[in-house]
């Protein structure tokens, strides 16, 4: 408790800025769903045969998963505070539309009989009768847009938007849970506060309505202006970031403090980063490095030139008796060593994840165009049990070392692909279930060892150093060998659009920060 | 005052009334009665355009009810529902002000014209901040009434006026309208599928079956000369409750004889003879009833209501 007061207390000027992007999130979309919704549903009241397909429609739109709708939008509308709005402007209408039309509706027929037979003209019906008495269902359906609106607006920090959802998805990506609070805590309070103001209006005495109806356009202007006025301006690159990234030493932290890198950033989901730096909406990004989409986008990784992301070089970890007992197996897993750079897991990693060919093909046709394919060997009676994570680059790892010693040995292979996560693979390794997979020299430092700040200091991001701690610390620990690296390094890296790079002479993150500083 | 020519009206292929005629005079009160689903509420909805007629006209003091502006139109005729249609959200004073405030009043007068109406209505004048639901079934019948009747437009329909209230109120109400000094002047066409509200109420009525024309005329005409069987059979349950009420002592001096003493006070000429046998059976047996019509006292007794009345048939059929 006094950990999340403290956190909370070092980044009021974050949260505060935050919950003010989020309050013009929700109250930007809200206004122009009732500018829309609310026409639409006088409308269908009055027109009953569009009821049904309308309704329908805006349920639909209701029924998209909001992640999905924020994708949706990104080839549409870029990423931003525009596509946020939108989407949130998409799920508010149901609400609305559907209390306004439901409101007219339950007037009573003998009301708009008698207020009709009295001689009021249609306009005048519906705002001295109809709407004075759906007010209160209609109020109730902009209560819950606005709560909705709270809660999908949250998912704005994955494009761009900002709002609570920063601290929400870093907390959950670093684990944080004062992080998450820091963020989860303001929007609750913030969807108990809206829907309690809308609560008081809702009550206004009916009669005095016709005034007061302009308040809420009003209230969300003025709230609205909170977000706009501090809106994207400046001319420099601008850099897009994943909440995880955001919150770690070696990431967002580290560059700032080593690279004193000062630049327009906003937070965004991995899933859409690296479209939308291609589309250049955002012309830094943080990424692995050997990610596929950096080849399917046209991406370059910048040098990390002062060493702040820890090395991530993979290789494969194996059970100390195994080794022992077939002997022939090391010098097999260590053909791979050294033939497979960063740029070639990147290219086999786009041929998988992007052109969606099998891992087995890429690892087969790779391993013929290395001359490193032996056709399979009669096997004998003993079986290897290989396990790899759950994402292409393992996946093709652990069918090149499938392919490998079933061609140069006798033993038989068991994969067991597709491991949820490190801890799920190493506890299958230590407890027997399989015999090898391949680990990341960064993710057995820092995950499975958890290794103090001052030992990774102490590293210096040095891979060869990384990976000598990593192997002597898994054979006193864990009985694991760490058999030798593949080669390439999966780690964080700053990406850049190889053309913008190339215009402004960037090769270095050392380089970018100098850049930026010019051309401020 | 009203008159409807050829009026006609087909819902979706199903005829809800066969062309009509009718006319209504200048301070006649006219019943359209009828089962459900006889047309009757059509009819009455057609002579305010809540329904276009599919043909025919309406003309009200001989000008054209389509050719008006709908709302300007309507605004000159009040409309009385049997839920009385009072707008929940609105005081009783704002929902009996809507009228004079769509015609524009002054504030003032609007305000002078409420409490006129709630004192006609014997409503205490402190009912005029009420909302209609804090008010009784009869007294938001009233209220409603007195909304039709703000803006003093010379036509007046209702449609099932009563209907939506309890037996015992229904009767004190419809008694209380007949002799609403408020609705003396006006012409009156209501709807209604209670015979003895429009034997009672009503100077003329019309009947309706199937969208049909039965009969037209005054409540004698139906009890004593019934056009058809469908009429005959109308009218069949409570025949002679319905015909003591048809008919007024004034109806029946030429079987009474003319005497020369005696109080004519308990008794007026325009008293229905169902309503004097109820006087004359609660006294005392030796009582005698007496009655001023032409200048002339005559004395009443129920022997000689049934025998006026049987005198009354026997002339009819002759």
């Amino acid at each position: 408790m006094r950990d999340l007061l403290q956190f909370m207390q070092e980044q009021s000027h974050k949260i505060f800025s935050q919950l003010l992007a989020h309050i013009g999130l929700t109250s930007i979309s809200l206004l122009l769903a009732i500018i829309i919704a609310l026409p639409v549903g006088i409308f269908i009241a009055r027109k009953p045969k569009w009821s049904a397909p309308v309704l329908g429609f805006v349920g639909i739109l209701q029924t998209i998963p909001s992640i999905a709708l924020l994708g949706f939008m990104i080839p549409l509308l870029g990423i931003g505070p525009v596509p946020a709005i939108v989407a949130l402007f998409l799920y508010a209408l149901l609400p609305i539309v559907r209390n306004t039309y439901t409101g007219i509706t339950q007037v009573s027929a003998p009301v708009t009989d008698a207020a009709r037979g009295m001689g009021m003209t249609p306009a005048q019906i519906l705002t001295k009768v109809e709407l004075p008495l759906a007010f209160p269902t209609i109020m109730a359906g902009i209560r819950t847009a606005a709560v909705i609106n709270v809660g999908v607006a949250t998912l704005a920090a994955y494009i761009a938007a900002g709002g609570l959802g920063e601290f929400i998805f870093g907390g959950i990506a670093l684990n944080n849970s004062n992080m998450i609070l820091a963020g989860a805590i303001p929007a609750a309070l913030l969807a108990i506060i809206l829907d309690y103001l809308l609560s008081l209006l809702q009550k206004i005495k009916i009669s005095k309505i016709r005034r007061r109806f302009y308040l809420i356009p009003l209230a969300a202007i003025l709230l609205s202006s909170f977000y706009l006025a501090p809106s994207f301006s400046g001319s420099s690159l601008l850099a897009g970031f994943t909440p995880e990234f955001m919150g770690r030493e070696d990431g967002y932290l580290g560059l700032k403090k080593v690279y004193n890198l000062d630049m327009r950033s906003v937070v965004v989901s991995d899933a859409v980063m690296y479209k939308a730096a291609f589309e250049k909406n955002l012309d830094v990004i943080s990424g692995y490095s050997t990610d596929g989409r950096l080849r399917a986008f046209d991406l370059i990784t910048l040098v990390d030139d002062k060493k702040i992301f820890p090395p991530y070089y993979v290789a494969p970890v194996i059970r100390i008796e195994v080794v022992q007992k077939y002997p022939q197996l090391e010098s097999v897993l260590n053909i791979l060593s050294g033939k497979i750079s960063d740029s070639i897991m990147t290219a086999l990693n786009y041929k998988v994840d992007y052109l969606k060919k099998s891992p087995e093909k890429v690892a087969k046709d790779f391993l013929i165009a290395n001359n490193l394919f032996h056709e399979e060997l009669a096997p004998g009676k003993n079986t290897i049990r290989l396990g790899s994570k759950i994402f292409g680059e393992q996946y093709i790892l652990t069918a090149m070392y499938s392919m490998l010693i079933r061609g140069y040995t006798d033993l038989k292979v068991e994969a067991k692909t597709g491991l949820g996560g490190t801890k799920i693979c190493f506890d299958a390794l230590t407890n027997d279930q399989i015999d090898m997979y391949p680990e990341y020299t960064g993710t057995a430092l820092l995950v499975i060892l958890d290794a103090k700040p001052a030992v990774v200091k102490g590293l210096s991001g040095d891979k060869n150093k990384v990976y000598e701690y990593v192997k002597q610390q898994f054979k006193k620990n864990y009985d694991l060998a760490w058999l030798q690296p593949v080669g390439f390094n999966n780690t964080y890296a700053l990406m850049m659009r190889r053309e913008q790079a190339k215009a402004l002479n960037v090769e270095s993150i050392s380089q970018l920060v100098q850049t930026i500083g010019s051309v401020k | 005052m009203i008159k409807a020519s050829g009026i006609s009206k087909t819902f979706k292929g199903n005829i809800a009334l066969h062309p009509l005629s009718f006319s209504v005079e200048r301070g006649e009160n006219m019943a359209i009665l009828g089962t459900s689903g006889s047309g009757k509420t059509t009819t009455l909805r057609m002579l305010n355009r809540l329904i276009e007629p599919d043909a025919g006209t309406v003309t009200i003091d001989g000008k054209e009810a389509l050719l008006q502006p709908v709302e300007d139109f309507r605004r000159g005729i009040g409309y009385v529902l049997q839920h009385h249609g009072l707008f929940p959200h609105y005081t009783v004073a704002e929902n009996i002000g809507i009228v004079p405030s769509l015609l524009k009043w002054p504030k003032e007068k609007i305000k002078k014209r409420v409490a006129d109406l709630l004192e006609q209505l014997h409503l205490p004048n402190s009912y005029a901040q009420k909302y209609p639901h804090e008010l009784s079934g009869g007294e938001q019948q009233r209220v409603g009434l007195a909304r039709a009747m703000a803006a003093d437009p010379p036509i007046l329909l209702m449609d099932e006026p009563f209907g939506a209230l309890d037996a015992v109120t229904r009767a004190a109400i419809a008694s209380e309208f007949k002799v609403l000094p408020l609705l003396q002047e006006k012409t009156i066409v209501f709807v209604t599928h209670d015979v003895q509200e429009a034997i009672t109420l009503a100077d003329k009525i019309i009947l309706l079956h199937e969208g049909k024309l039965q009969q037209e005329g005054k409540a004698a005409d139906f009890l004593f000369r019934p056009i058809n069987a469908f009429v005959k059979d109308f009218f069949e349950t409570n025949l002679l409750q319905y015909q003591l009420q048809s008919l007024t002592l004034k109806d029946i001096t030429a079987s009474l004889k003319i005497s020369r003493a005696g109080d004519p006070k308990a008794l007026h000429s325009n008293q229905n003879l169902w309503e004097v046998l109820q006087i004359i059976s609660t006294a005392e047996e030796s009582d005698s009833f007496f009655f001023r019509g032409n200048d002339k006292i005559y004395e009443v007794n129920s022997e000689l209501i049934f025998s006026a009345l049987s005198h009354f048939k026997n002339s009819v059929h002759a």
